[in-house]
């Protein structure tokens, strides 16, 4: 556990110190919803109803474009490979990196979606259930991403390839969380899409870690 | 099974089966193709619309069957670092978005007259789209390290986490309300396919899987050829004046063994 504390500490100082990245992924997130209007029309009531999806999307692409982060650098400078010698099991570390990551941009995202979904004009009945449903959605696309970006380490053009991996994994969380926000917007109970969000966050968190361990030890031989 | 880990050893094997199965595939697909377009009924509602079917649903199977023994390969050779099944992961992959593609587009054909639509955004043709991204994310990811070895192995990887979409695919359609069709050939009360139609149905699903084999094997066979140039380049032995030599000689060991000794 000792493990897991010391590099989500590090990974989260590392996130501070270079400052830029937790901004630029809730700037991009921003950017990308800001769109959507140029692209289909100010009118108010067709932005309402797609504003649950757009949001989801949007948060998708900006988790998955800083999934670089998550071990890229390390794996360039050689801490990675210090970390599969060390004793502390590397599915707990990775979780550990897993978790930084999701502090650093989940978690913002959680508490900008929100402000875009007042831009897009969707009716206030949906909001708790949209910061709810990311709550249980974000950390998934975390764990789920990180399979990715460990698969992509000394890849060439990795970028591009990681969004062709991780992008149809990501669509069962998409499906579900955009579902559970229309299912609020309706007046209906969006506890069934919750449930299922949070059972695909359970399998995630249990399963994940060792996919991706492997694919750093892979990266490693 | 790690008998047929040697090149050699599958070549043997193979030589012997390639001609059998090829003729088993025209014959199958043949015969299938004469049932499925003239000597079959077309069906009451649909007409002749029917017979998309029979490249349809075999597409269809192939797709799954090829995933499936993709995720296989890659669970061999992770577990226990069988050498061939790595080259049969990466071999199968191409099939299998082939044959994917090809559901996809022929059901898409038969959608427009049955359903008055080329796509739907139900469960069942969502899922084979994603099935379509995973392949074309494994082909990708295979071919995106300088190390072959590195890209099948990370490819490996990749194949088993997507096998959970292979499940969602099958049982979509009983466990959402889709306008594609349930099950209707592997189900617990037996097909409700009408026997007219289940021959050249099951003519084409075997001619396909038969068709696959032989393309598994050349495709095989063609990575063998390649590695073997590899290692004979590598290893300053490679002669401009023999190159593609004939397939059956011992020298493939001579090959592998280099590469291995690298």
């Amino acid at each position: 556990m000792n493990g897991f504390l010391a590099i989500l500490q590090r990974d989260l100082r590392l996130a501070l110190r270079q400052g830029a990245d937790s901004v630029m992924v809730v700037a991009f997130f921003i950017v990308t919803t800001t769109l959507f209007p140029f692209g289909v029309g100010p009118e108010a009531n067709i932005l309402a109803r797609i504003a649950s999806g757009v949001i989801w999307v949007s948060a998708l692409l900006a988790a998955m474009l800083s999934l670089e982060r998550v071990f890229q650098t390390d794996y360039e400078d050689g801490t990675l490979e210090l970390l599969t010698l060390s004793p502390v099991s590397l599915e707990l570390l990775v979780l550990g990196k897993v978790c930084a990551h999701w502090l650093t941009t989940g978690l913002p995202l959680i508490i900008a979606a929100p402000l875009m979904a007042v831009m897009l004009n969707m009716d206030q009945d949906g909001f708790v259930t949209l910061m709810l449903a990311m709550l249980l959605g974000t950390p998934a696309l975390s764990l789920i991403g990180a399979i990715g970006a460990a698969l992509i380490l000394g890849a060439r053009r990795g970028g591009v390839l990681v969004s062709l991996l991780v992008l149809p994994l990501y669509i069962p969380v998409l499906i579900f969380g955009a579902g559970a926000v229309e299912a609020a917007l309706l007046g209906i109970s969006a506890t069934a899409q919750l449930q299922i969000m949070a059972a695909i966050l359970l399998i995630a968190l249990a399963a994940t870690p060792f996919a991706t361990a492997h694919a750093v030890r892979q990266a490693m031989e | 099974m790690h008998r047929f880990a040697k090149p050699s050893v599958f070549l043997k094997l193979t030589d012997p089966l390639l001609p059998w199965l090829s003729g088993a595939t025209a014959i199958l697909i043949a015969a299938g193709l004469y049932f499925a377009l003239f000597a079959s009924p077309g069906d009451y509602q649909q007409g002749d619309t029917v017979r998309i079917m029979y490249l349809h649903v075999p597409a269809a199977w192939m797709g799954l069957f090829c995933y499936v023994g993709m995720a296989v390969c890659g669970a061999m050779s992770l577990i226990w670092k069988h050498p061939l099944a790595d080259i049969c992961a990466r071999a199968t992959a191409p099939i299998g978005a082939t044959f994917t593609a090809l559901c996809l587009i022929t059901g898409s054909l038969w959608g427009e007259p049955m359903w008055g639509t080329w796509w739907v955004w139900d469960a069942r043709l969502t899922s084979m789209l994603i099935l379509l991204f995973l392949y074309l994310g494994y082909i990708a990811l295979v071919n995106a390290f300088d190390d072959p070895e590195r890209g099948s192995k990370a490819g490996s990887a990749l194949a088993l986490v997507g096998a959970v979409n292979v499940p969602i695919v099958k049982f979509s359609v009983d466990w959402w309300n889709t306008l594609h069709q349930p099950a209707s050939i592997v189900r617990m009360d037996g097909p409700t396919v009408d026997p007219s139609m289940q021959l050249p149905l099951a003519l084409m699903i075997l001619g396909f899987t038969c068709y696959y084999f032989v393309m598994l094997i050349l495709r095989v066979r063609l990575e063998l050829n390649e590695r073997r140039i590899r290692a004979l380049q590598l290893s300053g032995m490679f002669d401009e004046r023999s190159p593609g030599q004939n397939t059956d000689t011992p020298s493939y060991d001579a090959g592998h063994n280099a590469e291995a000794s690298q």
